[in-house]
């Protein structure tokens, strides 16, 4: 091994999450049980972050990290033996060596690209999205166990554990590490474009303020949804998710105040809205809109580029973004679409055209007591000219929502509004 | 979603003056207590937990005209006082609620359940939603 130039942690940390997915996917393929092959590669990539920053990067960060991989493997499978061989001992039970020898696989190729493969095992239906989320993030995107806990606020003796489950849910599923049937993949691919989006959407927690060392997950999901594309670079919901996830990261900046404070989309500083991110995101939804398969994060993402477009709010197309809900609205019953297509119907005929449209969402028992609803209605009321019926709806959603930023913004509308009343 | 369980505990009745009980039914509560945490953590779902010492031991702390702090209580009259908390993280309501009423039947005297009355709060922690 050749000593090579010293480099940061960071530096190490980046080279570490790209390299994780390929090591464990050689790995598991050539050793076919995935639950033992991630431990022993999250192993590997535990002692190369501590070895690294001060060794220096070897010559072939990937073949360091195959190999001793591989050797904590084999410490596992022969401790593993020795267990089975004292309880047969006991039980008096054969035992069979053969069945922790891994099976000589020739099809193993070291460049193929198993990422894909990996996030069909780690999203798979069986998990619960919590599971599902904390072993995508360390399978494929190569974070620690402690990086996940602290992204979460758990302890890391519980996220070890959470992912623990995880695998043992996987291995009980009897799902194979393999590639899906072709009846299957549709399926499973839309589970992992699920994941991925709740792992942006966790990202958007507020830190509230504390200086904690938390991953950034917005930017760990983009990185792996653009893994994805990179592999499936023809499939339009997959080019319309990563479209979603940079037209709305193109706004972080402005998205919230100095205090973490919560800055609403009409009353951004617009110059502070990333445009190459803006850019790439709308090529990417206008190419994968092109291909005529339109499917919901195409559309999600083509609502967010005509905000994006907008120069100033006043400027934003409404009737564009009404058409595009009443197209979402039709591919699936969801309420949360019937809401923000209501809040597009009031930019585009009026505030009275949109409360009759959430009179309507009030008898549905998905939205009952959520509230965006109360936030929404309070918004049109405002605009209808209803100042009491606005207050009583804001403070109704703050009570409601479990977002810190979110309860304060909606406290401080209401209080706006009602000094504007006393003054009137 | 991330809970916080609070296990309030009905003060001067005789089934909750835990240092009253016989030896082993003591033991047995704490077990429980113990086990409840261990599969709190062998389920991914920990945060924290905390017991709180008596009422006897608490006071109101208020700050005086020049900051410093003026310390009230304790306060024997208070009809339920907390006992100790859980901070889980699950993955929604009705797990939290599950886990309140395992708590709530804790072994009491006898090793009859206490039925405590565990008040489950959201702990607000939710993403932030653009509007």
């Amino acid at each position: 091994m050749g000593a090579m130039d010293t480099v940061t942690a960071e530096t190490v940390g980046h080279l570490l999450r790209e390299l994780a997915p390929q090591v464990l996917g050689v790995v598991a393929r050539r050793h076919g049980d995935f639950a033992a092959a991630e431990d022993a590669v999250q192993d590997a990539l535990i002692a190369a972050a501590a070895q690294w920053p001060a060794d220096g990067v070897p010559e072939n960060p990937r073949g360091w990290l195959h190999h001793v991989a591989v050797r904590r493997l084999t410490d596992h499978v022969r401790s593993e033996m020795a267990r089975r061989r004292r309880e047969e001992a006991v039980a008096g039970e054969p035992w069979a060596e053969w069945a922790f020898v891994p099976p000589p696989d020739a099809e193993v190729d070291p460049e193929r690209d198993d990422t894909l493969l990996l996030l069909f095992m780690c999203c798979h239906p069986a998990l619960t999205p919590s599971s599902a989320i904390a072993l995508t993030l360390r399978a494929v995107g190569g974070l620690t166990t402690a990086e996940i806990a602290s992204a979460f606020l758990v302890p890391e003796a519980t996220m070890a554990q959470r992912i623990s489950r995880a695998k043992q849910s996987i291995r009980a599923s009897g799902v194979a590490f393999r590639e899906p049937t072709p009846a299957e993949r549709a399926e499973r691919l839309r589970a992992v474009l699920h994941v991925l989006y709740l792992i942006f959407n966790e990202g958007y927690t507020s830190s509230g303020g504390a200086a904690l060392q938390r991953p950034d997950l917005s930017s760990e999901a983009i990185r792996l949804t653009r893994a994805v594309h990179a592999l499936v670079p023809d499939d339009a919901e997959v080019a319309g998710l990563l479209a979603l996830m940079l037209l709305t990261d193109a706004r972080r900046g402005a998205r919230t105040g100095p205090a973490g404070e919560l800055i609403p989309l009409d009353a951004q500083d617009r110059t502070r809205w990333d445009r190459a991110l803006i850019a790439e995101g709308v090529a990417l939804v206008s190419a994968a809109l092109a291909r005529g398969v339109v499917g919901p994060y195409q559309l999600q993402a083509a609502i967010a580029a005509v905000h994006d477009e907008a120069p100033r709010a006043e400027d934003t197309d409404w009737p564009q973004i009404l058409a595009l809900y009443d197209v979402l609205g039709g591919m699936s019953d969801n309420p949360m679409v019937a809401l923000n297509r209501a809040i597009a119907a009031a930019m585009v005929h009026g505030p009275a055209v949109g409360l009759e449209l959430l009179a309507a969402l009030d008898d549905d028992a998905r939205l009952r007591g959520h509230h965006r609803l109360d936030a929404v209605r309070a918004h049109l009321l405002e605009r209808a000219g209803d100042r009491a019926g606005a207050i009583a709806h804001y403070r109704a959603a703050a009570e409601r929502t479990a977002s810190v930023p979110e309860r304060d913004y909606l406290l401080l509308r209401a209080a706006r509004m009602r000094d504007g009343e006393a003054g009137a | 979603m991330k809970y916080m369980l609070m296990m309030h505990a009905p003060r001067g009745t005789g089934e909750y003056q835990i240092g009253s009980w016989a030896p082993e039914d003591l033991q047995a509560h704490i077990r429980f207590m113990q086990q409840f945490n261990q599969q709190l953590g062998a389920a991914g779902e920990f945060v924290d937990a905390q017991g709180l010492t008596p009422p006897a031991q608490a006071r109101l702390v208020r700050a005086g005209a020049d900051g410093t702090p003026v310390t009230d209580g304790p306060f024997a009259e208070a009809k339920e006082f907390l006992a100790g908390f859980w901070i889980i993280d699950v993955d929604g309501p009705e797990r939290a609620y599950e886990l309140a009423a395992r708590v709530s039947a804790a072994p009491g005297p006898g090793g009859a359940p206490l039925n405590m009355p565990i008040e489950v709060r959201p702990v607000m922690s939710a993403p932030l939603v653009e509007v």
